[in-house]
């Protein structure tokens, strides 16, 4: 299928393209485009105008800000899980990324135009939430912070206002003593996530101190955990991680659609987070 | 191939696998020769449809119907006439009096109803996906803005989704005459007597969910005139019969209609049809007076390009206590879609002789149900009507053994027709020349580490391990080298199964094969070069093959249900055995002796007992300057052959598959797989095994991942590659296979077919291994495809 | 209409594109490069995959706008019937290929899933062939063409 008509603009600057996107309520901004290009084939969406943010460079990078790793929005799904920086710092995040989509997708696909899209079958939203990120936007008023769990406000839909860009994500450093691990399900290696569960856990003497897990696919936005998270500190590694695990599916309301339904979906959140977190406290 | 012990199993196979060199004369068959086809297909020097430009050509873009069922009440294609680029747009009803009706070529029962079946729906839609109005435009672009600016409005009918629901009285019809397409009934024995007071009696409901074939290549076509005849370039296998089917549903000519398959992408029964978007390029090249070339998106394509399977089967066996059957009672419910394309109902007829299978019974009855509904149309795909039997009755068999405490390759064994017993006539009335299903059987068991696993699988349910292990079995035959045109003939299809090859030795030496099938894939270039080579004597690279183009391979049936070889691959040496008698003569002429005092070895006739020879191409030559022939011998080398099989040929295997099922989730993983076919003789073994490889995928996915879903309103919800499922290289394990060597004595090369075997074994093969898994909990069977979330609402459905 | 430039298996262009032209009709319609194929509209099945700027992109999920200055090599630019890239002997020889449509793709991804592992095992290649459908092999002989291929790549990387 062929796309409908758009105007195309690449602004040379910030300034520009914040313009660009304010003075068009129809705008859309075009990052790697892996998401936008589909639907766009698919006549699913009709932008005027496409503002590519693809020659920007202050967009892309991964810097080390002392207490938090920047996350540039540009920067390629392919960068990011690369990075030694994020391997170190963030290590959730990066092994996260290697497992959206596939090579080819991930050396255009972008971190911050996965956040932006705001699909919650997508891997980076629920790892970004999990870990307190924030996200940085920019618009002809200035920057602006917006905590993860703000950012996702609704199913395709985040808290960037017209005009706005997201030039990228402030992820916490947990520091030592975390292990990590994204439990991804999916019917086959192509297929969206029917949940996901990004854990994060901080362990001490064979028990539980602190955990962080977001959900992928459990509702319209990702979600926390919140009752898991809980009822998971202090836990022993065995049947208490098991209990604790049980509630994960607390507060969730995923949808049914052609590959799961929504009972379905609240018993993998239980399996996969209790499976997750087994992982990240290096419990096999 | 895995090592194995030499003495393990009687006929073994000698696998020949050197890599490319010059070929010199003799041993081609039965060489895994790389492929002539490839250098160009692997660094883009390709001639896929759409890749063909013709001069002033314009491009074409259907608008299609998003009701399943609507009489249509106003099209209005002005706003698209005026738009920049657009060259023309029209309705159905611009068509309505020459755009005929897509031909059903089968029709398999005397009740069968054939609707009406304009390719551009003119009054009334009857599925998703339906063409209502086309655009003609300078470019693709133009074309599809151009389809937004037509206004069409419906007046929406209900759907008719499911089958069941079609046929219940008072049900909204898809047709005025009904929603019933035909129905059909076979009957052979005694069926009450071996039913009655049966010790056993298995009975099982199995749904063959709807597939979407999804050849790489998206369909295209090109159509061109030059004022007087018309070309088609298109996507299909079947280049010849749709040139017939052309002529006779617009009424051109057929010798002013020439149809070219270009290079194609793959068909697996998806390019075996008559489509409407072949005979409205063509009649919009006619009206145009313009090159016009229509391509499909891969969306366009899961709406459109004719569905496979979609059948409900009920299945009852009747057996002794020690296991052998009694009697075997089929009824199916087949899914026609909307109408009846081009063999649509004889899918499931083509499996009405296979329930029966490799075993051996007093009594079978088949019937079946064609029913109409608001769905694309279904027709052939991989292994069409042979897959949904052999799965049926290899679930069933799995049943049985469960029922009686057997294991299920022991209730197989003591049903089984053994080696001894062939030929054999089975209850529903086919003849099996040739099989030995003891030999793939005891060869695939050892590959598999049968036992061992057995023993794991044991050790697993002792654990409570949460990851269990289960093993499928699948013994198959099927019947292949479509077909004696008799039995064609006697089963009403509209046309024979004879297939025709040329051979033309060029005045240099060099040979032109000519062959009536038509590949997609498959490799004839390089495996008819081979039969070519050993049979004239030539080298391997002294030969083309030539075919797809009914302007230069006049006669031909094409390339579907695993015939090729075993009618045009035989078509090909008959040809040759014709052109080396013509040789015969003039080497006994030029030579001054007898014919019977030739012979025939490295491409060359020699006195016997001296050293006078005449090489196959000093014959060429001799032949195309006519100096000197014999009486009664005209000039040139060559002959033509049509090949016509007494009989099918029937391939067989035994495929085992163990499966690692989560119970947790309900995901199923595939932990190895094993196929030991018996195609016959082989040609070229590295071709073959690529043909079992890709099929078992196929099988792999129905059984695991792919389903054509509509909703209650006939809306197809898995239209891209994102929600219809295929398998990817990270999907799916490494597959041993092997062969055994029994050949088919109803052709010269002793060869079987291949085609479709991978498919039809490997679906049973991994369900049965994921019920195996589950059965001790009280499990037995999983809808397919066996997604985790059915794994698991089966075993929550019995935990409650 | 925005004006481009490209080179495209070594040969620069200058073009007038419109904004929503895909990088994959740019290279078939305009450019003529019809070695790379279309086989969805979803980025799915990976039959258009090129390299641009030396890493594989999908080119029906990029605007021929998004490719201005780039560098993009097709399967055409890899080597000629008469002279192979190393990998395209592999998938002759392993008859990793049947009906041929998926492979300018496949070969692509290969090519770029030895830039980082060199001699990949097995999973490691079926994981990195994730994004290319193919449907007539079952991918048994793509993975042993892989290996092939990177074998035959270690070596003349070792011998240059």
């Amino acid at each position: 299928m062929i796309p409908a008509t758009f105007d195309y603009v690449r602004p040379g600057s910030l300034d520009e393209a914040c313009q660009a996107l304010a003075s068009d309520e129809d705008a859309k901004a075009l990052a790697g485009g892996q998401s936008l290009l589909p639907l766009l084939r698919l006549r699913l969406a009709y932008p005027s105008t496409l503002v590519d943010l693809g020659r920007l460079p202050e967009l892309t990078g991964v810097h080390d800000r002392g207490d938090h790793v920047f996350i540039g929005a540009m920067t390629t799904h392919d960068e990011v899980m690369r990075s030694s920086l994020v391997n170190s710092a963030c290590p959730l995040v990066a092994l996260t990324t290697a497992t959206v989509a596939d090579p080819a997708v991930r050396h255009r696909g972008t971190f911050g135009g996965s956040l932006a899209h705001a699909d919650p079958a997508a891997d980076l939203p629920a790892v970004v939430l999990a870990l307190d990120g924030v996200l940085v936007a920019r618009s002809a008023e200035g920057e602006r912070e917006i905590p993860a769990a703000e950012f996702f406000v609704d199913y395709l839909e985040s808290a960037l206002r017209p005009g706005e860009i997201l030039l990228g994500a402030r992820i916490p450093k947990l520091g030592d003593g975390w292990g990590y691990h994204y439990e991804k399900f999916h019917r086959t290696a192509q297929a969206w996530p029917i949940v996901g569960v990004a854990a994060a856990v901080r362990r001490s003497n064979g028990s539980i101190q602190e955990a962080r897990i977001g959900l992928t696919n459990m509702g319209p936005t990702p979600l926390r955990a919140r009752a898991v998270e809980s009822a998971l500190q202090g836990a022993e590694l065995g049947d208490q991680v098991r209990q604790a695990c049980e509630q994960a599916a607390e507060g969730t309301s995923p949808s049914g659609d052609l590959h799961a339904q929504p009972d379905y979906r609240r018993h993998l959140a239980r399996v996969l987070t209790h499976r997750a977190i087994r992982t990240a406290a290096g419990s096999p | 191939m895995t090592e194995l012990d030499p003495g393990l199993v009687g006929e073994q196979i000698a696998e020949s696998d050197q890599i490319s060199e010059p070929g010199g004369t003799g041993g081609e068959i039965g060489r895994s020769r790389r492929r002539k086809e490839d250098a160009r297909l692997l660094t883009g020097h390709t001639r896929w449809t759409d890749n063909l430009v013709q001069p002033g050509m314009l491009y074409v873009m259907f608008l299609r119907s998003p009701m399943a069922h609507a009489r249509i009440t106003r099209v209005d294609v002005s706003g698209a006439r005026g738009l920049p680029g657009v060259f023309a747009a029209f309705s159905g009803q611009d068509f309505a009096d020459e755009q005929g009706s897509l031909p059903c070529a089968w029709p398999v029962s005397e009740d069968i109803v054939i609707p009406d079946h304009p390719p551009m729906a003119v009054s009334e839609v009857r599925y998703v996906g339906e063409a209502v109005a086309c655009v003609v435009a300078t470019d693709r672009y133009r074309a599809a803005d151009a389809l937004e600016a037509i206004e069409v409005d419906y007046e929406p009918l209900p759907a008719v989704v499911d089958m069941n629901d079609a046929l219940t009285e008072g049900s909204p019809k898809v047709h005025e005459a009904g929603n019933q397409a035909f129905t059909a009934k076979i009957t052979s024995g005694d069926i009450e007597a071996a039913f009655r007071d049966a010790p056993v009696l298995i009975d099982r409901t199995y749904i063959q969910q709807r597939l979407i074939p999804s050849a790489m290549e998206p369909r295209a076509v090109l159509a061109s005139t030059d004022g007087d005849g018309f070309t088609l370039w298109t996507s299909t296998q079947i280049p010849h019969v749709l040139r017939v089917m052309l002529a006779v549903t617009t009424g051109i000519p057929e010798h002013k209609i020439r149809v070219v398959a270009p290079d194609v992408g793959g068909g697996f029964g998806s390019k075996l049809q008559v489509t409407a978007e072949e005979v409205l390029c063509l009649l919009l090249t006619r009206r145009l007076g313009r090159p016009v070339k229509w391509t499909e998106s891969r969306s366009e394509g899961n709406l459109t390009v004719h569905h496979g399977r979609d059948q409900i089967q009920h299945i009852r066996v009747a057996a002794e206590s020690d296991g052998r059957i009694r009697g075997l009672q089929v009824d199916l419910l087949a899914d026609m879609g909307a109408y009846l394309m081009l063999v649509t109902p004889g899918i499931p007829m083509l499996g009405a002789a296979l329930y029966n299978a490799i075993y051996k019974m007093d009594a079978y009855e088949f019937g079946c149900t064609g029913v109409f509904t608001t769905k694309m149309p279904t027709d052939a795909y991989r292994g069409a009507g042979r897959p949904e039997a052999t799965y049926a009755i290899e679930r069933v068999m799995d049943e049985l053994a469960a029922e009686l405490g057997l294991d299920p390759v022991e209730v197989r064994r003591r049903n089984w027709i053994r080696h001894e017993e062939f030929p054999y006539t089975t209850i529903a009335g086919l003849t099996y020349d040739s099989g030995n299903y003891e030999a793939a059987t005891d060869r695939a068991m050892a590959l598999f580490g049968y036992d061992k696993l057995r023993a794991e699988q044991a050790d697993r349910r002792d654990r409570g391990d949460p990851v269990q292990l289960g093993i499928g079995v699948s013994i198959y035959t099927e019947m292949c080298g479509l077909a004696p045109s008799r039995l064609l003939g006697e089963s009403n299809y509209g046309a024979g199964g004879w297939e025709h090859g040329t051979i033309r030795m060029l005045p240099t030496g060099k040979v032109e094969v000519i062959t009536g099938t038509s590949p997609h894939g498959q490799g004839h270039v390089t495996a008819w070069s081979q039969i070519v080579a050993d049979t004239l004597g030539v080298p391997f690279e002294d030969i083309t093959v030539l075919h797809g183009d009914t302007a230069i391979s006049h006669k031909g049936m094409d390339t579907y249900g695993s015939r090729s070889l075993v009618v045009g691959g035989v078509a090909v040496l008959q040809a040759c055995e014709k052109v080396k008698d013509k040789a015969r003569k003039l080497a006994a002429h030029l030579l001054e002796c007898s014919p019977e005092d030739l012979e025939f070895a490295e491409g060359a006739f020699q006195v016997r007992g001296t050293d006078s020879r005449k090489t196959i191409q000093e014959l060429a030559f001799a032949a195309f300057t006519a100096h000197s022939l014999p009486e009664g011998v005209e000039a040139g080398l060559d002959s033509d052959s049509t090949f016509d099989p007494d009989n099918y040929s029937f391939p067989h295997g035994t495929h085992l598959c163990a499966v690692e099922v989560d119970t947790e989730t309900g995901m199923s993983k595939i932990r190895s797989y094993v196929a030991v076919d018996d195609v016959g003789k082989v040609i070229n073994p590295l071709i073959v095994d690529g043909q079992v490889h890709g099929g078992i995928a196929q099988g792999i996915a129905q059984a695991l991942y792919e389903e054509a879903v509509y909703d209650a309103e006939g809306n197809l919800l898995t239209t891209t590659m994102a929600d219809y499922l295929l398998p990817s290289a990270a999907d799916l394990p490494t597959f041993v296979t092997d062969r055994t060597e029994t050949p088919a004595t109803s052709n010269p090369l002793g060869v079987k077919g291949v085609g479709e075997a991978g498919t039809i074994a490997s679906t049973p093969a991994v369900v049965n291994a994921i019920v195996d898994a589950l059965r001790p909990r009280g499990i037995h069977d999983v809808q397919m495809p066996c997604t985790p979330e059915r794994v698991w609402r089966a075993l929550e459905g019995v935990r409650r | 209409m925005p004006r481009i430039t490209v080179t495209v298996d070594g040969v620069g262009y200058e073009e007038e594109v419109e904004p929503r032209l895909l990088l994959v009709h740019l290279l078939r319609e305009r450019l003529g490069k019809t070695g790379t194929p279309v086989g969805c509209d979803t980025s799915n099945c990976g039959a258009c995959t090129v390299m641009l700027d030396g890493k594989t992109v999908k080119s029906c999920s990029v605007l021929a706008v998004q490719a201005d200055g780039c560098d993009i090599v097709t399967i055409e630019g890899l080597g000629s019937p008469g002279s192979m890239h190393p990998m395209q002997r592999a998938f002759h020889e392993e008859h990793a290929l049947q009906c041929g449509y998926c492979t300018p793709g496949m070969v692509m991804a290969a090519i770029d899933l030895l830039r980082d592992t060199p001699d990949p095992s097995e999973e490691a290649i079926r994981e990195g062939l994730e994004g290319n459908l193919c449907r007539c092999t079952g991918y048994c002989n793509i993975v042993r063409a892989v290996r092939r291929g990177a074998q035959e790549m270690g070596q003349a990387v070792k011998s240059s």
